[in-house]
């Protein structure tokens, strides 16, 4: 029995296999999955009183979601800042990519280096010396008054979605950077001088070669920029304002004042439900594209 | 490939500032003879930091952030350096399924884990703490453990453990000889790393812990105070020069005597 037991384990790799994977499986399984199943359970309780909840399910608190304005406006500002910050990302770091790929020689791994160092340093600090720069008695403008340029402050330059979307674009660069740097680096150089003898110009060439070929690099910015951010809680309690509040300042706080756990747990479900299915849409439309492109 | 593009080039030192100035304010401010963080400058001081040094509060939220990084990171990196290993060395059935579920706390945003386990906790009718906050570390650590270590162990020459179990070596010897070696620099850079990012993590402590504040956490209760504020600046000096070292020092150690040959190891970040 034991001796077959050793043969079957021997000859079999998926055991071997899964016997590693188990801590990761098993570490995710119990810390998200389940966790996330009660969430998912809890949003169709009802919160009674402080202690209490009523466990009898209903439908009630997406009905509350829905029918209550302020919830779908903050979902739609939450997805819109988003995909804004997705794709200012994109915008300004593909020729910085492209130009580490393509231009730069010697030292490209000291120039990732450098350019994903800022990623690593505290999140919150990142942020909050936003606050600071684009503040009333902030330096752009301390320093814009003290040249004489302007006379007041500039009012507009935080506590606005635009203020969110910028600082956000400034914190996850590195997330953009790195996936189209991969790409673009892997692409084979015989294929663009391929494109120049066969009489395409420089701008055609990035077009219908190098573009589509970093597409992948494209993809996997996008799902690992417009996924998380939708959720970002500091950025907008930061620099965001009234005008900039999104669904996780809401739902923070139905997690701690409102005290309201089904609400919270439904507006957790909506928000993960709409932002993935956001993010496949895009994806394919995006691989759509390139397959027509290529 | 191609030559020049000094066009490029100087936008990529515009986007090199962009990414920096704010990273740098801070810094130059802890300097700053003033309480509020208006230009022009006042004058060289060192006070901020006197302050920071005797700020008790501070001294307990370090040592519980240190408590949970060095924690989430032995475990992060051991989990993962397992499933890197079934990864890199078996071909197994359902092999993109898990692989997606091991990265997948990484891609989903951190609000609804950090709900997620509120929920968990609070309905098993435990305490909110640093328990939590450690183990929600762990899983967020994790992938990014993995994508490190597969980078790495992608790279060396399988023939090596062979060779290994020809001469004779069991599973463990092979493992403890030859492949332990060759991995290690990657082991301490996801060590480095995942303390790294435990260390900064700020969503998830913030909505996990009860009373014990880590780092972030305190920093964020003075950030309202702006008397307050300076000594957080110096603060804030201290944690980019540290990580800035011990980031620089894992990527060193990623390519330290990389088998592959490959100059350009960043898979995964």
């Amino acid at each position: 029995m034991i001796i077959s037991l050793k043969k079957i384990y021997a000859k079999n790799e998926n055991i071997k296999a899964y016997l590693l994977l188990f801590p990761a499986l098993m570490l995710v399984i119990l810390a998200m999955a389940s966790p996330m199943l009660l969430t998912f359970l809890t949003s169709f309780h009802t919160q009674v009183s402080m202690m209490e909840i009523d466990t009898t399910l209903t439908i009630d608190r997406y009905k509350d979601f829905f029918n209550k304005p302020v919830y779908t406006t903050l979902l739609g500002r939450s997805l819109k800042i988003s995909f804004f910050v997705t794709l200012v990302t994109l915008i300004t770091t593909y020729p910085l990519a492209y130009y580490i790929a393509f231009y730069v020689k010697k030292n490209k791994m000291l120039w990732i280096v450098l350019m994903t160092l800022p990623f690593w340093t505290s999140y919150l600090l990142r942020v909050f010396s936003w606050k600071v720069i684009l503040g009333h008695k902030g330096v752009v403008n301390s320093a814009l008054m003290a040249v004489g340029m302007i006379e007041e402050p500039l009012g507009f330059l935080i506590y606005s979605q635009t203020a969110v979307v910028l600082t956000l674009a400034h914190a996850w660069a590195a997330f953009a950077i790195l996936p189209l740097y991969v790409s673009l680096d892997k692409i084979d150089k015989s294929l663009l001088e391929a494109s120049y003898d066969l009489g395409n110009s420089k701008f055609q060439t990035f077009w219908r070669v190098t573009f589509p070929l970093s597409l992948p690099g494209v993809i996997g910015a996008i799902l690992i920029i417009f996924i998380p951010t939708v959720g970002d809680y500091v950025t907008p309690q930061l620099v965001g304002g009234t005008d900039g509040r999104m669904l996780s300042n809401m739902i923070q706080a139905l997690f701690g004042r409102a005290n309201n756990f089904p609400l919270g747990a439904a507006s957790a479900v909506i928000m993960l439900l709409s932002v993935s299915s956001v993010a496949l849409i895009v994806t394919y439309i995006t691989r759509k594209v390139s397959l027509r492109m290529s | 490939m191609y030559k020049k593009n000094n066009i490029l080039f100087l936008y990529s030192i515009l986007y090199f500032a962009f990414l920096y100035i704010p990273v740098m304010l801070l810094p130059v401010f802890s300097f700053n003879d003033a309480i509020h963080m208006v230009f022009p400058l006042k004058g060289f001081t060192l006070k901020w930091y006197d302050q920071m040094i005797h700020a008790s509060r501070l001294h307990q939220a370090l040592f519980n952030s240190i408590k949970v990084g060095v924690i989430a990171s032995i475990f992060s990196t051991l989990i993962a350096l397992l499933a890197a290993k079934a990864f890199t060395k078996y071909k197994l059935r359902l092999r993109q399924l898990s692989y997606g579920a091991i990265l997948l706390p990484f891609v989903i945003p951190e609000i609804i884990i950090a709900v997620s386990l509120i929920v968990l906790w609070t309905g098993m009718g435990l305490q909110l703490g640093l328990i939590p906050v450690t183990l929600s570390h762990i899983l967020f650590c994790t992938p990014f453990c993995m994508l490190v270590l597969i980078s790495r162990m992608e790279g060396f020459d399988k023939n090596l453990e062979e060779a290994a179990m020809d001469l004779g070596e069991n599973a463990w010897g092979t493992f403890w000889r030859v492949t332990f070696p060759l991995v290690l620099p990657a082991i301490v850079a996801s060590l480095l790393l995942s303390f790294v990012i435990s260390f900064d993590e700020f969503i998830l402590a913030f909505f996990l812990t009860s009373n014990d504040q880590t780092l972030p956490l305190y920093m964020w209760g003075q950030l309202r105070f702006p008397k307050k504020l300076p000594h957080v600046l110096a603060l804030g000096a201290v944690i980019i020069v540290a990580t800035s070292i011990i980031v620089m020092l894992s990527y060193w150690l990623r390519n330290l005597g990389n088998p592959s040959g490959k100059k350009n190891n960043i898979g995964g970040i």
